[in-house]
């Protein structure tokens, strides 16, 4: 199995870390024909008006949007955002996701936080780890809604949707890629094996 | 467990966000908005570049918060400010007005010529820079949650920057291949903190994300820093004291991303026009010189 990472900007690294620790191939991609043979792609958090940008100029938006039809993708924060229909403004998204995100939701830098979260996804794809989920959200976006066949997969004790999926895409408003747990990688690759 | 804010964590992942990416000086909205088009991850909110701050001379001091309000307002990505190399008050009122990141930069005048701020005070992260690995350890030690080159600020001459990032980078390789018992020696030889010298040795990297300044003025330059291992750049005077600013800011933020493709940057080399004039590091008296400030 080979994992693209969507290399344009942002924390691409610290998913590769991820991936080969799991003894998973990764690839750095930033121009169309690196998606070429890949198994999946995720993309990383960074800054979604740059990633956007960045995609457009490489023409990666239609080869993204045509490899989503047969393989599983994954963003994080900016990814979420990048993947999304809908963000209020106007930026380049694939727009794949039936849903709606709200950037910066919980306000500026001194607002990012970290929290525990229950994922019960996790829990019926890992029952021996009874842990919830250490989440770090970093000026993060907020899902405000899920529509069609989207479905929430998370949120905070507020109710506010910060996890969802559709089919074999997946989004999270937080960081995986950041904490030592590895069952968020390990869910995308089950998505992926499907 | 309860939210927590304003950890390390989340101070050093913003960093780590905007890895792979351009930070751009700007001193009015427009260039702000100029900056997110083209697709900067950051902005840097000044009264005046760099270049202006040599040219004029007398006391720089932190921006109008005015001014970093106006620029906060124009764009979604984060804004940075800078406070004097030890003004923690500078830091306050930045904190206060909500800024996502402070550089304690050299590039201000220094309001303290023995003390850097004590960054572990703050809700807000924090950047400062570094020639050496020893500095960039003291500066994290002190709680900085990013580290960049000082390079020699406000000259588009890059030497100073390659001086630094190789210096750093060459440090931490050198510090890989060193046995144990010599590390307590060599973290009083460099003046760095020992814990921080030993998670570095095991990460063989700095423990924060790790920028190049000072002195970036093509896509060129940012290119090379990248090659030469850093995680990201700053470019001050030099976009928007060149003629193009909007062409070259996007040029620059290509050839980050594409670093190690030649072909592609080539191509978003050609016509940006006019790059800044620029004044040669070795050239400038030594009682002119940047980035001998901070200890």
């Amino acid at each position: 199995m080979k994992i693209g990472i969507l290399a344009l900007q942002g924390d691409f690294a610290e998913h590769s870390a991820t991936l080969e620790k799991l003894g998973i191939e990764t690839r750095q991609v930033r121009l169309p024909a690196q998606l070429e043979s890949l198994d999946g792609l995720i993309i990383p958090g960074g800054e979604s008006t740059t990633i956007g940008k960045l995609a457009e100029d490489f023409h990666l938006i239609e080869p993204i949007q045509e490899f989503s039809k047969t393989h599983a993708i994954w963003g994080t924060c900016a990814g979420a955002i990048f993947l999304s229909k809908d963000v209020r403004r106007k930026q380049p998204l694939l727009g794949l996701m039936d849903i709606t995100v709200e950037r910066n939701a919980f306000g500026r830098q001194v607002e990012s936080f970290e929290i525990e979260i229950e994922v019960s996804v996790l829990h019926e794809f890992d029952p021996q780890n009874e842990q919830p989920f250490h989440a770090v959200f970093i000026r993060a976006p907020l899902i405000e809604s899920v529509d069609g066949t989207a479905r929430s997969l998370a949120s905070l004790p507020d109710g506010r949707i910060v996890a969802a999926q559709q089919g074999n895409l997946l989004a999270t408003s937080f960081h995986p890629e950041l904490t030592p747990d590895d069952r968020f990688h390990r869910y995308f690759l089950s998505l992926v094996s499907n | 467990m309860e939210k927590q804010v304003a950890t390390f964590a989340v101070k050093k992942g913003l960093a780590q966000m905007l890895k792979g990416g351009v930070i751009m000086d700007v001193v009015t909205h427009e260039h702000a908005r100029i900056a997110e088009d083209a697709g900067a991850v950051a902005v840097m909110a000044l009264e005046r570049v760099p270049a202006d701050i040599r040219e004029h001379g007398g006391v720089a001091r932190m921006s109008d918060p005015e001014l970093i309000l106006q620029i906060m307002d124009a764009v979604t990505i984060p804004v940075m400010a800078k406070a004097r190399i030890g003004h923690f008050v500078e830091a306050q009122v930045l904190e206060a007005i909500g800024v996502d990141y402070i550089d304690e930069s050299e590039v201000l005048t220094p309001a303290d010529e023995a003390y850097h701020i004590n960054k572990h005070d703050f809700k807000v992260p924090f950047v400062c820079g570094c020639r050496n690995l020893g500095e960039a350890l003291r500066r994290i030690g002190e709680g900085a949650a990013m580290i960049r080159t000082k390079g020699e600020a406000g000259t588009g001459d890059v030497v100073e920057a390659v001086r630094h990032a190789r210096s750093v980078l060459g440090e931490i390789r050198r510090l890989q291949n060193m046995p144990e018992e010599e590390l307590m020696g060599y973290s009083k030889d460099i003046g760095a903190p020992y814990e921080l010298v030993l998670e570095t040795r095991a990460l063989g990297r700095l423990p924060v994300v790790n920028f190049a300044a000072g002195g970036l003025a093509t896509p060129s330059d940012a290119a090379m820093m990248m090659q030469l291992g850093v995680d990201g750049v700053f470019v001050g005077s030099g976009i928007f004291k060149s003629g193009d600013p909007a062409k070259r800011a996007e040029a620059i933020v290509k050839a980050t991303t594409h670093y190690d493709d030649p072909y592609i940057l080539a191509e978003v080399s050609r016509n940006l026009g006019d790059p800044m004039v620029g004044r040669q590091v070795s050239a400038i008296p030594d009682a002119e010189l940047i980035a001998d400030r901070g200890w």
